[in-house]
């Protein structure tokens, strides 16, 4: 029987209004429904049950950084002190948040190589948006306006090339090597005056680092060119390499991976942008300015080159607070070892794999905080795809890894274990590989029905589509 | 190690089945040049320190009874919202991809999106968007979508400055032109434009406008239909509980819809994380940003949940996506949804009309107060301006002294506005004895000068 929110029709206390409002402005019925409190409560619990979750399951899913979400970074950004401050607070009321995040700026810049930082984009793509309009803002201040196009990697992240139409640029997507590398030809070939700049990770979402970066900088920037620096992959090497160094120009950070802020189901995030000097001038409003006693928010007027306000506040401030929380408890020290235990892991986990008989892309190469392994094979002997093989894991209460991204691997899984998980956790999950390649062998029709043991059977999203029923 | 688990025995023994020697070994292809380090940075603490630390610096300003609004105000949460939505099942889940895994926060955001497509009388809601401002430029965009030899947006005064920034950051990266219509300085409402707008593609209709005043919304979303504009309306989700549905304004009703979803159920928290929602009709489906969840089936032919028409998105479309918007605001979203199940219509209604009528009264007794003037006419809802004696920025920063965040100093918001003007809010937290208490603390203060 299928339980629903809507089926809660009890009448309630009518309410009696007053109102000094014409009575054509008003509405005459308002079709909601009116659950006890304790109805409500039982129903979103039951809800939360058919969740998985990082508090109940192993989510080795690349590029997302599915790390334990620590539960002092919630409590001290939920203190009422923060929580109940209203947006338009005068910054004489507010001093202990504006230093908390004042030094979130500065740690992050540190961490970064760059040379300053704004919090305020709400989500990576937001940050990212933020990155590309800076660095048109950049090339029109110079006159320089017939730089209309961004160079982004066929493998890259899809905001990448959504983000630059976004800024009202055009793409020109480049081809990557064998290796994982990017194709340096390639690139070369693509520069000229009309290109505005390059987005890339790195570690790419291939899973590897790309060596040549310095050469990839030197090359873009000899063609008047930017480069723009997708944090997503962070993580890998966090406290190690700072892409202010690698030659990036302009970057953004996702406090929800690397900096251990939760999922949420989908947000919120946090997508820091941070820049070196030359493009400084046009981050996004507004900072926190001043120092210990008198900090504040910076105004409009005294950022004329800015691109502007991309929200009606400063972000995400309840995100910025636990990502400003994780940093002061690891510390330094705390920071490196998230990379190391992260590349630890992924590199534990390639190894293992490949002894199974898994195919490993890029084998010959040293796995990042993440790694794709195709199962191509699988698909050749039984037909069993990457999608059957992500879906008999949810039986084993293992969250599936990303699938078919990157694209350029056929029937590829995408695994980033992150360095919160323990080695039994991950011996776990490999010992559950090794039996769905036996079942993929043996009785792949167990693959091609699963899930089997989850609140529902493998979901039509199909009929969904032509259906659309989105709403009751 | 602060949440790594390892220890010495097992890195050893999993360095050695990678067949390296140190940790340090696995970033060899890093070149040694770009291998740098962060000791500028703090050493670590403990949990008790960071607590403490914070603590304190949470408790530096005593609370403040909270008559700010311009878009974001402090209403009671039920306690039973944030308890359920940080339970980690959905606090630490992630965005529902695979749907089998995920049916309790897919179940909840087409619950969230039958919430939302009722309150505004419209057929179709997304999963959120990052706040209110930037799903009114994801709005903008939409339109100039649905109508692509267009290429004008026409923006009334009366919408918030700091929406208007957000639209004026994002929109003419991509050739839009913003045109602005002026408000009545004596009605606070948007004058019913004069003339033709050939080039334009859709009205904004802020109902309540950025001074609290209420638009006459049948009349401009007529004069909008008959100049063939797409009507894009701006609201306040609580104050929808009473006004009229935007789907039911004028002849035909609004095409799109968004609003900042704060107001429910979401704290303050000095500017977020809040959500932005957008609900439009039905035609437009195949332009709306974000993401959306359809009712199904199993294999089993039992209900299912999972997200759909996931080809407007950015992961699938790349550059011809509807919008780049991956990550949204999806726990903000959770408690919204048990907010708005917890109070019921007629919780809703309730707290809508409480914080009204607590307005009136505070607009009652503070118009009584030598200097003071109300300078709008119009109708309002929960939030009203008052024209004080003195500039509006040294009156608040007076009454901090007294416990009282009196309001939001409209120059504050736009340096073109009357620096006198202070924008007053209620909600269903403003008691009888804090109305008081602000009108006798504002004749203390206007009585020092």
């Amino acid at each position: 029987m299928e339980e629903t929110i809507f089926a809660c029709q009890h009448e309630g206390t009518p309410v009696e209004l007053e109102l000094a409002i014409p009575a054509h402005l008003l509405r005459d019925d308002l079709p909601l429904p009116n659950p006890s409190e304790l109805e409500v409560l039982r129903h979103y619990t039951r809800l939360s049950q058919k969740n998985f979750s990082i508090d109940t399951n192993f989510y080795p899913l690349g590029s997302c950084t599915m790390k334990y979400n620590p539960r002092i970074a919630h409590e001290v950004a939920t203190l009422p002190g923060f929580s109940r401050l209203h947006p338009a607070t005068p910054a004489v009321a507010a001093q202990g948040l504006l230093r908390s995040l004042a030094e979130l700026q500065g740690w992050l810049a540190e961490l970064t190589g760059m040379a300053a930082v704004s919090l305020s984009p709400a989500a990576g793509a937001q940050g990212e948006l933020a990155g590309v309009a800076m660095i048109r803002a950049y090339h029109q201040a110079r006159g320089d306006t017939q730089r209309q196009r961004i160079l982004i990697p066929q493998a890259a992240h899809g905001t990448n090339p959504a983000s630059a139409r976004m800024a009202g640029f055009a793409v020109t997507e480049l081809p990557n090597l064998p290796n994982g590398d990017l194709d340096l030809d390639a690139l070369r070939a693509a520069l000229g005056p009309e290109v505005a700049g390059i987005m890339l990770t790195n570690p790419s979402t291939l899973g590897v680092f790309e060596r040549q970066i310095q050469e990839v900088a030197a090359l873009v920037h000899g063609a008047g060119a930017l480069l723009y620096y997708d944090g997503a992959n962070l993580n890998a090497i966090l406290g190690r390499v700072k892409p202010g160094e690698m030659g990036f120009d302009v970057m953004h950070l996702n406090l929800h991976k690397t900096f251990a802020t939760p999922h949420g189901g989908g947000g919120p995030g946090s997508g820091a942008v941070a820049a070196a000097s030359r493009l400084a001038p046009y981050l996004p409003v507004p900072r926190v300015v001043g120092e210990a006693g008198s900090y504040r928010w910076e105004s409009h007027a005294e950022r004329p080159e800015s691109i502007g306000q991309l929200s009606a506040y400063a972000g995400n401030i309840g995100v910025l607070l636990r990502a400003h929380a994780y940093v002061r408890r690891l510390g330094h020290t705390g920071l490196q070892r998230v990379s190391a235990y992260a590349a630890l892991n992924a590199n534990y986990l390639m190894h293992g794999l490949r002894r199974q008989g898994y195919t490993v892309a890029f084998a010959e190469r040293r796995a990042t905080h993440e790694f794709i392994i195709s199962v191509q094979d699988l698909h050749k002997a039984s037909a069993v795809r990457a999608l059957d093989v992500a879906k008999r894991l949810l039986d084993f209460g293992i969250h599936a890894p990303t699938i078919y991204f990157p694209q350029l691997v056929p029937e590829c899984l995408l695994i980033e274990p992150t360095e919160t998980e323990s080695k039994a956790s991950l011996d776990r999950f490999l010992e559950v590989m090794a039996q769905i390649r036996r079942e993929a062998l043996e009785e792949p029709e167990r693959l091609r029905n699963a899930p089997h043991d989850l609140p529902v059977r493998r979901v039509d999203e199909t009929l969904a589509a032509r259906r659309l029923q989105v709403a009751e | 190690m602060p949440y790594i688990p390892h220890d010495s025995a097992e890195t050893a023994a999993m360095l050695e089945a990678i067949g390296v020697a140190r940790l340090e070994d696995l970033f060899d292809e890093i070149p040694q040049a770009l291998q740098s380090d962060v000791s500028a940075l703090p050493e670590g603490c403990g949990e008790a320190r960071l607590r403490r630390e914070m603590e304190e610096r949470a408790a530096e300003q005593a609370p403040l009874r909270c008559f700010a609004g311009a878009g974001a105000y402090a209403h009671h949460i039920p306690a039973i919202v944030w308890e359920i939505a940080r339970r980690g099942e959905f606090y630490s889940a992630y965005t529902p991809y695979q749907a089998e895994a995920s049916q309790g926060t897919l179940q909840l955001l087409y619950e969230f999106q039958s919430f939302m497509t009722r309150l505004t009388g419209m057929e179709i809601s997304n999963a959120s968007l990052y706040d209110g401002a930037s799903a009114l430029a994801e709005a903008c965009l939409m339109a100039l979508r649905l109508r692509p030899a267009a290429r004008e947006i026409l923006i009334p005064e009366g919408l918030l400055p700091h929406w208007r920034r957000v639209l004026d950051a994002l929109l003419p990266m991509q050739g839009i032109r913003l045109r602005s219509l002026p408000q009545d300085p004596q009605s606070g409402r948007l004058l019913l434009p004069g003339e033709d707008f050939p080039e334009a593609a859709a009205l904004i209709l802020p109902q309540i406008n950025r001074f609290g005043v209420l638009e006459e919304v049948d009349a401009l979303a007529h004069w909008a239909e008959s100049h063939n504009l797409l009507r894009i309306a701006v609201v306040n989700p609580l104050a929808l509980a009473l006004l009229k549905a935007p789907g039911d304004w004028g002849e035909q009703g609004a095409d799109i819809v968004v609003g900042e979803g704060q107001p429910l159920g979401v704290p303050l928290a000095a500017g977020g994380p809040y959500f932005g929602f957008l609900t439009c009709r039905r035609d437009y489906v195949r332009q709306l940003p974000g993401r959306l969840v359809a009712k199904t089936v199993d294999a089993a032919g039992q209900v299912a949940y999972c997200l759909t028409l996931q080809a407007r998105e950015q992961h699938i479309r790349r550059a011809g996506a509807t919008s780049n918007i991956c990550t949204n605001q999806g726990l903000l979203v959770t408690a919204a949804t048990i907010h708005l199940a917890t109070l019921g219509a007629n919780g809703l209604r309730a707290a809508a009309a409480r914080a009204h009528q607590q307005a009136q009264r505070l607009r009652a007794l503070l118009a009584r107060l030598p200097g003071v003037e109300l300078p709008h006419a119009g109708p309002v809802f929960n939030e009203f301006v008052l024209r004080l004696p003195r500039p509006a920025p040294s009156v608040r920063d007076g009454l901090l002294a007294h416990g009282f965040l009196a309001g939001v100093p409209l120059i504050e918001l736009n340096p073109a506005d009357d620096p006198h003007d202070l924008l007053v809010a209620c909600t269903e937290l403003s008691e009888d004895e804090d109305l008081d208490g602000y009108a006798s603390a504002l004749a203390g203060v206007l009585g020092e000068a």
